[in-house]
């Protein structure tokens, strides 16, 4: 089976993980301009290069608190197909490989709004690792009608 | 011969002779047989037949051959305007279309044309080749030769030399087909033949006499060329020429009469023909690409700008402000420049309405007449470039549900033919562009039945809603509200994407209607893309900009002037009474309101005739920004419709005001 890179970062005491081709970098925290009416998990907007990209707090888009945001506050820039969001993070810690066999689904004690964000749980070293579904977070529920346009 | 560096050049001018040859038909069919318009489009077609020619697009080739014979036939008055011709003549152009597209896509020209190719000949009704031959050869000389000259003419521009060889071979020259190759192949080494007298296959398989003739584009001169070719054995003479490419009369003396006679036939179109040539010549054609690369590096210069601005005020020296000055006022200059390079009129796209809407319209069985006002009307470029799609959608809406049958409409007391008319116009900093028909209108309680049965309102809201947002609820997604389903609308997936379009290119889409009068769909667009023109504020730590498009002016209102009716401050603004609101209230600023004393700045904004002032905490100056997206992933943020980036790298927010006022 095959292994898959995963980046690995800490978020409120959890450990979580993402497929390295997914993760562009991971930055320093930057001025955040809040956007009036934006959904509440949407932080704001930042500059990243010339680039503007939203700013979102996982804890907040899963429904399970929210996040700090202090000095040492690390933004991992992930992309699915052309959306790029910040996802606020506490640290980055590793990056490690994952054998693909070893990915369990997320039990069902831990369902709840972010069960279906989630791609499922795997074992490394002593802690559970969470590993997100990147396509599905940052998947707008519009994009598949802008889409269809464009076909 | 390697063509491939003048494909682009080949396909941008297909594409423009297409175009003029549908709008010729269209024509056509109005003015049953005006003489002029068949020439028109016999002019475009035979362009398209020679330049198919030099490319070796063999499918096409003989496809526009065939629309020439017919044409000509019309032109002569052997045949006469029917129906039938016209529609195998709109076939014919159809399948070119599709030719140039499956070209484009790198497929070649593989469309079976056998088909078509009898079409035209029963519609015509023609059982021979009345044009053939001579035709075929005025082509490699004629049209083809502008295509070919212009292709002369860059190469030259670009410091190629231009040679025109003609190669003789011996006349006891036993393998003519191979000394042809391998001519061709040294003669390839050298750089590009651009043009084969005969064509390169014929040369290959030696259908030539003893001499033929290449147009060749290199670096080297006349004599390398010469004894290049010369090496190759059972060759007699090679005569390296500048080409001639001036007119058509003497490019080629050695013709028979009958091509002289044709050229005489196609003498007022070449004349045309030069007379635009000239014209282009002072024009060149930059890729888009191009285009946006030198977009986003003024942008960068405009943000740069604005931070030089910023030092410039904090350090207070003369000397640089000055310089700061100058390069803002150039830099204005320099913007005018390149957003003026981009706009393109709309011409563009609504060119290929009318042959959608007769041929929808004939699939509906239903009479309807277009009609296209401001064509004109100039759009950015990228604006041109998506806005296609949407108002195909719409103007297919339009005919599918707003214009009746011919029989209701007759038992209506409306003319038989409904009338669908595009409009363009600007505005302000935007452009605007109508759909309007005079068809059923919308049906309000239809809209809000289907909306209770979706649960998308309830029936008390359904009652109170007033019309225009009743409407408004057709550009929500899987909202159709067809009777039946058909091919063209009615699938549910419609005004909704359409509206999804318009917002991602920063526009909006209305829509007005009339029962039993017709309905009219509004978009509207934003002039330019990328750069306006901004006042910048502050409320409390945050900084919005706000177009200088929407605001009337900058005032400071003392409290005293305020009062509030039903709950809302109003102002008295130059006899008029106008709302006051607080922008830190509307954006629901975080933080206590800040006291002013006396003075409240206020922005006094504008959109149609509504106007409003925005309290602020201050002005921080006017500034022209770069907009740029927030991205798909914010969702519907209004009144925020952009971003740009400040001097000093932050993220200030683009406030649109029509959507607060």
């Amino acid at each position: 089976m095959a292994e898959e890179k995963i980046i690995v970062f800490s978020l409120n005491g959890e450990t979580y993980g993402a497929p390295v081709n997914q993760v562009v970098s991971i930055e320093k925290l930057q001025v955040i301009t809040r956007v009036p009416n934006a959904k509440p998990f949407i932080k704001g907007v930042m500059n990243l290069r010339g680039m503007i990209l939203p700013v979102v707090d996982l804890l907040q888009k899963f429904e399970i608190g929210q996040s700090d945001i202090v000095e040492a506050t690390r933004l991992a820039i992930v992309e699915s197909e052309d959306v790029q969001v910040a996802l606020i993070i506490d640290s980055a810690r590793d990056v490690v490989s994952i054998d693909g066999e070893s990915i369990e689904p997320v039990p069902e004690i831990a369902g709840g709004v972010h069960a279906k964000y989630l791609k499922g749980v795997a074992k490394h070293e002593e802690d559970l690792l969470v590993l997100l579904n990147l396509d599905l977070i940052l998947n707008p529920d519009d994009i598949e009608a802008i889409k269809q346009l464009e076909v | 011969m390697d063509t491939n560096q003048y494909l682009d050049l080949f396909l941008d001018e297909s594409r423009e002779h297409l175009q003029n040859m549908n709008q010729g038909l269209l024509e056509l069919e109005k003015s049953h047989g005006n003489l002029e318009i068949i020439n028109e489009i016999f002019r475009s077609a035979h362009t398209l037949k020679g330049m198919a020619g030099s490319m070796g697009f063999q499918n096409m080739t003989e496809l526009t051959h065939q629309l020439e014979n017919i044409l000509d036939a019309l032109r002569n008055g052997e045949l006469t305007i029917s129906t039938g011709i016209i529609d195998a003549l709109f076939a014919a152009a159809d399948h070119l279309e599709e030719m140039v597209d499956l070209i484009t896509d790198g497929n070649g020209d593989n469309v079976a044309i056998h088909d078509i190719m009898r079409q035209l000949k029963n519609a015509a009704g023609l059982k021979q080749d009345p044009v053939g031959q001579t035709l075929n050869e005025s082509t490699t000389n004629g049209e083809a030769e502008n295509f070919v000259a212009t292709v002369m003419q860059q190469a030259k521009e670009q410091g190629f030399n231009v040679w025109q060889v003609e190669v003789v071979v011996r006349k006891d020259c036993m393998l003519k087909a191979a000394r042809a190759y391998m001519v061709v192949e040294i003669v390839e080494q050298m750089g590009e033949i651009i043009q084969t007298v005969p064509a390169t296959e014929a040369l290959e398989n030696g259908e030539y006499d003893t001499s033929f003739t290449l147009i060749l584009i290199t670096h080297d001169d006349e004599a390398a060329v010469r004894e290049k070719i010369l090496k190759v054995s059972e060759i007699d003479n090679v005569v390296v020429n500048e080409p001639e490419t001036n007119t058509k009369e003497d490019s080629k003396p050695n013709n028979g009469s009958p091509v002289a006679e044709e050229n005489k036939q196609t003498q007022t179109p070449s004349t045309k023909n030069k007379g635009k040539a000239s014209q282009t010549h002072k024009t060149i054609r930059v890729s888009t690409q191009r285009l946006d690369e030198l977009m986003n590096l003024f942008e960068e210069l405009v943000i740069d700008k604005g931070r030089l601005e910023e030092i410039s005020r904090t350090l207070k020296h003369q000397e640089l402000e000055e310089t700061v000055e100058m390069i803002s006022r150039t830099s204005g200059r320099l913007q005018d420049i390149i957003l003026n390079l981009r706009m393109e009129p709309v011409e563009q796209v609504f060119n290929r309405f009318p042959k959608m809407v007769r041929s929808v319209s004939r699939e509906l069985g239903k009479k309807i007449e277009l009609e296209m006002v401001g064509v004109d009307t100039e759009l950015d470029r990228n604006v041109i470039d998506e806005i296609g799609d949407p108002l195909v959608h719409l103007i297919r809406n339009s005919m599918d549900h707003g214009i009746e049958t011919p029989e209701v409409r007759l038992g209506k007391e409306k003319s038989e033919v409904g009338r669908i008319t595009l409009r363009a116009f600007h505005r302000g900093n935007h452009v605007f562009i109508e759909i309007e028909d005079d068809g059923a209108g919308i049906n309000r309680q239809k809209i809000t039945n289907k909306a209770i049965e979706k649960g998308l309102l309830s029936e008390e809201e359904a009652m109170r809603l007033p019309d225009n947002e009743v409407y408004h609820l057709m550009f929500h997604s899987g909202f159709s509200t067809a009777d039946k389903i058909s091919d063209i609308s009615g699938r549910g997936v419609g005004l909704d994407v359409v509206k999804n379009k318009i917002e991602s290119l920063g526009g909006s889409v209305s829509v007005d209607s009339e029962e039993g009068k017709g309905s009219l769909f509004t978009i509207q667009l934003p002039l330019t893309l990328s750069i306006i023109s901004t006042m910048l504020v502050n409320v409390h730590q945050e900084t919005y900009a706000l177009p200088l498009s929407s605001i009337v002016e900058t005032a400071l209102i003392e409290e005293k002037d305020l009062f509030k009716t039903q709950g809302q401050e109003m102002l008295e603004y130059r006899g008029r009474v106008i709302p006051f609101k607080r922008l830190q209230d509307v954006l629901s600023v975080p933080g206590q309101s800040i006291q002013h004393n006396k003075f409240i700045p206020a922005i006094i904004a504008q959109s149609g005739k509504a106007m409003t002032a925005f309290a602020v905490d201050q002005f921080i100056g006017q500034q022209e920004i770069v907009i740029k997206s927030l991205g798909r992933y914010l969702g519907n943020v209004q009144p925020v419709s952009g971003a740009t980036i400040l001097g000093n790298g932050q993220v200030a927010l683009i406030l649109d005001c029509a959507s607060m006022i």
